[in-house]
């Protein structure tokens, strides 16, 4: 009951929710028929469509500050790159002795580079628990400080794009050094299982994919009650008129900063989910492009609606793969002519066509 | 005095006035029947004094018209008591315990300023009702406002409010789509939700048909007594619409006060008619 109260009003959030609980019950039925069955759909398809939800959450994540807060931030991937991370940690922890110099504890980059124990900031990670709990805490006391800095000094528009980008950047940076202990330009990779059961297994590949669609449609559902509720309200009002909003008496940089706090860490979640599927994490996740990338997802879908940031981040990514495997030459031209069409004739995106229909009706 | 619709709002359990109250840093006090004190205010943009050596005192329920050619520091001194620029010196109490000096906008706010600003501005997309329900002075910390729910006299209120506005069947249009007048009108309403103690007004008949003029001097006129309203405008004619026969108008002239009295007082008054006239 208090569920659909959430997406009520929500023609778009019904029918994403509604393909989301179809593709979890449909997508392991249709793997699990024999592979000359003419409705067979291939492991390999399993996994890419979880990736694809991942970054639809993450996508999300985004629209949550940039359509309902006005803030433009350019430095997403970092905070999903962070979830990525602590999860690779976590699955380079299960390695165990099966690396290739075959220590006990190390991972083998750590090995490589003759260190003889695990740094500080690897105890723990054996626990997937520990591990689940930094996916969230990690990046959302990341973006906590830099949102309190950058937020109460009243940083915003362009700079604070900037400075978002500077984040990610430094980030990257970091991350490539070797001695900062993960993996450095390799990054963390080869991993073996998660939670005990072997990533390269089929049932473990369509177990992730329906985690990753159960994360989205969480996902969806928390940023649906933050917006539906007054508080949301209060985004859209700092959005629009942020001095009108500070004169009725709302500090303004709290509100930023819980948001951008709880966006963060729901970008953390979709990076944890992210890497188990494709099977690596490394320092170019933190690539400032990346970031713009979602936003360019967000603003193909329609931004503050949040499901259009779901359609946008799966109709790229999808095109994405179909031109870099068929047309791989012409892929950036094409998003770049996406990205024009889009801003030409749907300035709302892809969500937008959805509203003039419920106008409509 | 607004005692008595004080005592009866600390009487209804409910009520926002009194919730607001106990939000606010220190208790207003205003026994000395004196709601804002200005004294020796100045403060300079690279080198340019926008305001220099202000002294203004605001009775308590009073109505208050502010006049001046351009420049001469209104929207300065407002940024000043709302807590938006911070003043080189001098001293801005509000009552005789709160120091707006030493607060940010959301806690001056808070305490009971609110300020209309000279171009309207509402929240665009977001409904007419939201943008009242938004200026309630109710819940203003971010978990709060996650579970934040509309009471039955809230309810009430915003429906008063709209009807005093005229704007009962825009109700649930977005505010984006109301025309010029009718923005003015809503933020005036956000206003009102405010129940701010002190009113601070900036041009609000900029764009106004004359028979909004009059609805607007009304209403302005009816809120003082209960609230101090402070008008600053360049419409002479509503000016004295406002100030009647004996409320009274202060000259602001190069960042500080040249002439106060009754409007007719002022009209008269040699320095005015100089810096107005150029003689």
């Amino acid at each position: 009951m208090l569920l659909w109260k959430l997406i009520k009003d929500d023609r778009g959030g019904q029918i994403l929710l509604a393909l989301l609980a179809i593709a979890i019950l449909l997508v392991p039925m249709l793997n699990a028929l024999p592979a000359d069955h003419a409705l067979h759909l291939p492991t390999y398809t399993v996994a890419l469509l979880g990736k694809y939800l991942t970054l639809a959450l993450l996508a999300l994540s985004v629209d949550l500050v940039w359509g309902y807060l006005g803030i433009l931030t350019l430095g997403h991937g970092a905070f999903f790159a962070l979830g990525g991370y602590v999860m690779g940690m976590y699955l380079m922890r299960q390695i165990g002795d099966r690396g290739v110099y075959g220590h006990p504890e190390l991972p083998d980059f750590m090995v490589f580079l003759n260190w003889d124990s695990l740094p500080w900031y690897w105890m723990g990670m054996d626990q997937f628990w520990f591990a689940a709990i930094m996916i969230m805490l990690v990046p959302g006391v990341l973006a906590f400080v830099f949102g309190a800095l950058a937020f109460r000094s009243r940083v915003s528009g362009v700079y604070l794009s900037i400075i978002t980008q500077a984040l990610t950047f430094a980030l990257m940076l970091a991350f490539f050094r070797n001695e900062m202990g993960f993996g450095g330009n390799n990054g963390l990779t080869d991993f073996k299982d998660i939670l005990g059961f072997s990533l390269q297994a089929r049932e473990t590949k369509v177990g992730l994919f329906v985690a990753s669609a159960v994360a989205l449609a969480i996902g969806y559902l928390i940023s649906r009650a933050v917006i539906q509720s007054r508080l949301g309200k209060v985004c859209v009002a700092v959005r629009d008129a942020e001095s009108r909003a500070r004169f009725l008496g709302y500090r303004v940089e709290n509100v930023k900063l819980w948001i951008f706090t709880l966006s963060a860490m729901i970008a953390g979640v979709a990076g944890a989910l992210y890497v188990p599927q494709v099977g690596i994490i490394n320092p170019n996740e933190f690539s400032p492009l990346n970031s713009i990338e979602i936003v360019v997802w967000v603003a193909v879908g329609g931004r503050a609606t949040l499901y259009g940031a779901v359609a946008g981040a799966l109709f790229i990514n999808y095109a994405k793969t179909w031109f870099t495997t068929e047309l791989p030459d012409v892929w950036l031209f094409a998003l770049g002519a996406i990205f024009v069409l889009v801003t030409l004739f749907l300035p709302k995106g892809i969500a937008g066509l959805f509203r003039r229909k419920e106008a409509n009706a | 005095m607004s005692r008595p619709s004080l005592l009866h709002e600390v009487r209804d359990k409910n009520t926002v006035f009194s919730f607001m109250q106990t939000q606010a840093s220190p208790a207003l006090n205003v026994d000395k029947q004196i709601l804002l004190y200005l004294e020796g205010l100045s403060v300079s943009f690279d080198g340019f004094k926008a305001i220099n050596n202000l002294n203004l005192y605001i009775g308590d329920g009073e109505l208050r018209c502010i006049i001046g050619p351009n420049g001469a520091g209104k929207t300065t001194m407002m940024d000043i008591i709302t807590g938006k620029t911070k003043p080189d010196s001098g001293s801005a109490w509000f009552g005789q315990t709160i120091n707006l000096l030493e607060m940010d906008e959301p806690a001056i706010a808070q305490a009971g300023i609110g300020r209309k600003f000279q171009k309207p501005t509402v929240f665009e997309f977001l409904s007419v009702r939201d943008n009242l329900v938004l200026s309630m002075p109710d819940e203003r910390s971010v978990f709060s406002l996650l579970k934040a729910r509309i009471s039955g006299e809230q309810q009430d209120r915003i429906d008063e409010v709209l009807s005093l506005i005229g704007l009962v069947e825009q109700q649930q249009l977005g505010a984006g789509s109301l025309s010029h007048g009718q923005k003015q009108w809503l933020e005036i309403g956000m206003l009102l939700m405010q129940r701010p103690r002190l009113l601070l007004v900036d041009e609000p008949v900029a764009g106004m048909t004359h028979q909004e003029m009059d609805r607007t001097a009304e209403l302005l006129i009816s809120l003082s007594g209960q609230h101090s309203v402070v008008v600053v405008e360049h419409d002479m004619d509503f000016v004295r619409q406002l100030a009647g026969k004996d409320r009274t108008v202060t000259v602001l002239h190069q960042g500080s006060v040249l002439a106060e009295g009754s409007m007719d007082q002022v009209q008269n008054n040699r320095k005015v008619i100089e810096v107005y006239l150029g003689e």
